[in-house]
């Protein structure tokens, strides 16, 4: 089974969880075989320039000692060999494109979709 | 220690822990608020009531590659306790009422030192005696 993560509510949650719930997902159901795709729309389109991990958090005297570090999380994501997709309109629209994007991560016009959709036998929207 | 009505907040938050930036947010405007030397009511409402659970138990991340102690995850539980004890040694007061059904409803009822329980009454007496009330609803 193929299944596509589409990816659109980008930082929910990653300072509590220090990282991108869908993303550590993604890589867990990696680890044991699972066949992903993840997709980056919307708002996840921001992952894909991200260059360092998240700022750490400090409530009085509690300090975050291991804040999310997504660009290394959708590194590993790709080296397990996991396609990482980011929708191009979606990109520019945000003012990202003088931003350089992660290797390996590979834009796809909105026109496209469809391919990398019916190419899922699943599309799990986030 | 500071009571004046001029210098007391109250909050209403919704969301549960590890869901929702807006939960982060929260905390640092609790904190904010400590910085400007307000007193700090809370009415925890819904899945918020999970915030203060003492049963959150932090763990190690295979995926991450880090055991419990490395992980060091946060829990929404060290937060409250850590302003807690900022609001003490500023000698601010931090109040925190989880609403009650909302705690039977979810089963949530080993909570932190500091937290206790109560209803909409306890939400209408925090906001009355405040200088102001925010409301954070879930979506």
């Amino acid at each position: 089974m193929k299944v596509l993560q589409v990816i659109d509510q980008a930082f929910r949650t990653t300072t509590e969880e220090q990282d991108d719930t869908i993303l550590w997902l993604t890589r867990s159901m990696r680890s044991v075989g699972g066949d992903l795709t993840v997709l980056l729309a919307g708002h996840g389109a921001y992952y894909a320039v991200l260059k360092t991990a998240q700022p750490s958090l400090s409530l009085g005297k509690w300090h975050q000692s291991q804040p999310a570090d997504l660009p290394k999380d959708i590194n590993q994501l790709i080296d397990s060999g996991v396609p990482v997709f980011i929708i191009e309109e979606d990109f520019i629209e945000r003012g990202l494109q003088r931003q350089s994007i992660i290797q390996g991560v590979q834009t796809i016009a909105r026109h496209n979709l469809p391919v990398l959709y019916e190419h899922a036998d699943q599309v799990w929207q986030w | 220690m500071k009571s004046t009505n001029e210098q007391t907040l109250t909050f209403a938050f919704m969301d549960p822990p590890f869901e929702s930036e807006r939960t982060v947010t929260f905390f640092r405007l609790l904190e904010a608020a400590l910085d400007k030397g307000a007193n700090i009511r809370v009415f925890a409402y819904e899945g918020a009531v999970s915030l203060s659970l003492s049963l959150q138990k932090a763990h190690g991340n295979s995926i991450h590659g880090r055991n419990a102690k490395e992980e060091d995850h946060p829990l929404s539980k060290d937060w409250i306790s850590s302003l807690q004890h900022k609001a003490a040694s500023n000698n601010l007061k931090f109040e925190w009422i989880n609403c009650g059904l909302c705690v039977d409803e979810r089963g949530v009822t080993d909570v932190i030192k500091g937290c206790t329980r109560g209803g909409p009454p306890d939400l209408w007496r925090y906001a009355s005696e405040s200088l102001n009330t925010l409301t954070i609803g879930t979506r």
